[in-house]
């Protein structure tokens, strides 16, 4: 009889489960518990989100730079004295200027110098009290070579360059608690008017700090010796690098290793590089965070297979392979990775866009951040996923439906 | 004479440990299709495990079984699962349903791991909720349910696959006479329609209703109703 038995057996295959049902078996147990799902999936969410905001706002923050820059113009190059072989202070010779104005690279020159003055805001003040401000002799084309604006009044001209005018950098008028024009300043035991008050210029710092004064009135009152102390060039734009190896040369032919080129677009080009160092440093801390979002996901994931032993006898009952509950349990972890990753992404852009709103940055989001934002989640939630899935594998049928 | 849907051979299975514990000793069983059978006897007496054995949920120290003509003890978990899937339905004293699925997902389930497709396992499933009564019920959850409906859903779900033998573990266990009684009365249709019905219970009232008895102890069948059964 049992051979009889045998002869009838029926071939047995294995069962295909569709993509669907398999995602729709992953988020049975997200949606059944929602809070707690919730929570695990808000671990992988803050760490996601750290690193997309931390990255984001780098990024915004270096596309400000480089709009600034880009507002800015990088053909702004500057010639200063350096020192002598001896070590003193040397001195660009009368007529670098105009040196420098005759080569075809130059777009615009001009020069300030300064002069050994000091200002105060009246008389009374003592002379110890300087305020760190520099007064500086300049041309009328400083502000058109620097792309500067007066904030108020005008800048000197050639009229008032003959006079005893003075135009304040930003940061001096506020030292010297003026605000309008029509004051009178004293500078170097004499009064002279404030006619203008510059805005504040962002590659040239110097000026902000500076008392303007005409070429002619320095000579001819405060001993200037005419002696450039910075040329402040506006090279052409394709060739700025070369002017810039030329400019030594070209500034003080007999000593050019007494000269200082500097492209001050450098300093503000550094910052936007100088970011990358901290942008690491919480790049890392947003991975520690996801690391323990991971770790609250698998703890969740442990503790739903214990509860859910019951579920876990019944679908073997109905036919669950090993491999089929292992899966389900995994694509659950995966799933509340893949929210927490989606959510993280939102919440790590939103931050990047108030952060950049608020300090007027271009809004830059970088895709790669978010590829590896989710991708990671991805993974996350796989890696986490796979001890708690063995374990509801591994449970025995008979003892999974005897636990309640 | 009708095919034999389950045949048990000398089983026995012995639970390791100090001293090793016989549940059951050298079960001779065959249950033919279309038959109802009640497997009696008194807690401890193996019958839990004659079932989890029959519903090759676990597997027999020596012996051999054959369901729906398979050799099940040389069957991987996988081709297992598979007959479990396609040829055996269980009901549960505890019901067992899934609280996040309303009635007709918990039915629909069942056929999930068989490969049929979802719109087919609705359908399938609405059918069977019907059949036990439960069509106005298909979209509730099962905690919004009586214990005699959630037992009348754990049936639909056994029966949905049309399984070749359905084992159900003192299905009225945990349900007051009225519904015990209704629920014993649906497996008795269902046996008339055709359905192979093995019941595991301690009460011997519930059993002598049954068509053919086993009655185990000690792990012994001590009594089988039909002649040709016992050895």
């Amino acid at each position: 009889m049992t051979a009889a038995v045998a002869e009838r057996a029926r071939p047995i295959r294995s069962a295909r489960i569709g993509g669907l049902s398999l995602l729709r078996l992953g988020a049975f147990g997200v949606r059944t518990r929602p809070m707690r799902s919730g929570l695990s999936a808000l671990g992988i969410a803050i760490g996601i989100a750290a690193m997309v905001a931390v990255s984001g706002i780098s990024e915004s923050s270096r596309a400000g730079v480089l709009a600034e820059l880009d507002q800015l113009g990088t053909n702004l190059l500057t010639v200063q004295p350096g020192q002598t072989f001896g070590g003193q202070a040397a001195e660009l010779p009368v007529e670098a200027t105009a040196m420098i104005g005759r080569n075809e690279f130059v777009r615009q020159v001009t020069a300030t110098g300064s002069v050994d003055a000091k200002v105060y805001r009246n008389d009374h003040i003592p002379a110890y009290q300087t305020s760190g401000i520099a007064v500086v002799a300049a041309q009328p084309d400083l502000l058109s070579t620097l792309g500067a604006h007066v904030a108020r009044g005008a800048f000197l001209n050639q009229a008032t360059s003959q006079y005893p005018a003075v135009v304040l950098g930003w940061t001096a008028a506020q030292r010297l608690g003026i605000d309008r024009v029509g004051e009178q300043v004293w500078l170097d035991d004499q009064w002279f008017s404030v006619i203008g008050i510059l805005a504040p210029v962002a590659l040239t710092p110097e000026i902000d700090s500076s008392a303007l004064i005409g070429w002619a009135v320095a000579k001819r009152l405060l001993n200037f010796d005419g002696h450039p102390s910075v040329e402040y060039i506006r090279a052409d734009p394709n060739s700025v690098t070369t002017l810039q190896g030329l400019l030594a040369s070209i500034a003080n032919p007999a000593d050019p290793e007494q000269v200082q080129v500097s492209r001050p677009s450098d300093a503000l080009a550094a910052r936007a590089v100088a970011n990358n160092a901290f942008t690491s440093l919480l790049l890392g801390l947003g991975a520690v965070a996801l690391l323990v979002g991971a770790v609250g996901v698998a703890n969740v994931m442990i503790i739903s297979v214990l509860e859910r032993r019951s579920e876990v006898g019944l679908r073997r009952a109905l036919g669950a392979t090993r491999l089929n509950i292992g899966v389900q349990f995994l694509s659950e972890a995966v799933l509340l990775s893949a929210i927490g990753g989606v959510a993280g992404i939102g919440m790590g852009a939103v931050a990047t866009a108030a952060y950049a709103l608020s300090q007027e940055w271009l809004i830059v989001i970088p895709p790669l951040a978010v590829l590896l934002g989710f991708s990671g989640a991805i993974v996350i939630g796989a890696i986490s996923g796979v001890y708690p899935a063995l374990r509801a594998a591994r449970l025995a049928p008979t003892e999974a439906l005897r636990s309640t | 004479m009708s095919e034999a849907v389950v045949v048990l051979e000398d089983v026995c299975k012995t639970y390791p440990g100090e001293p090793p514990l016989q549940v059951l000793r050298h079960v001779d069983l065959t249950i033919v299709a279309g038959e109802m059978l009640a497997i009696v006897g008194p807690s401890g007496s193996g019958k839990s495990t004659l079932l989890h054995i029959i519903g090759t949920l676990d597997r027999p120290t020596s012996g051999t079984i054959w369901i729906d003509g398979n050799d099940v003890v040389k069957l991987a978990d996988r081709q297992l699962s598979w007959l479990r899937a396609l040829r055996i339905g269980f009901v549960f004293q505890q019901f067992f349903l899934l609280d996040g699925l309303t009635a007709l997902e918990n039915v629909a389930d069942a056929l999930l791991y068989a490969g049929v497709p979802a719109s087919e396992r609705r359908r399938l499933a609405t059918t069977a909720l019907e059949r036990m009564g439960l069509g106005h019920r298909l979209h509730h959850h099962p905690n919004k349910l009586s214990g005699g409906e959630q037992q009348r859903v754990a049936i639909a779900r056994a029966v949905v696959g049309r399984p070749a033998v359905v084992l159900a573990d003192e299905p009225t266990g945990n349900l007051d006479s009225a519904a015990g009684a209704q629920i014993l009365g649906l497996l008795a249709e269902l046996n008339e329609e055709g359905t192979t019905i093995a019941v595991i219970t301690h009460d011997h009232s519930v059993a002598s209703a049954l068509p053919r008895q086993v009655e185990l102890r000690d792990g012994f069948v001590v009594r089988d109703s039909t002649a040709g059964g016992a050895q």
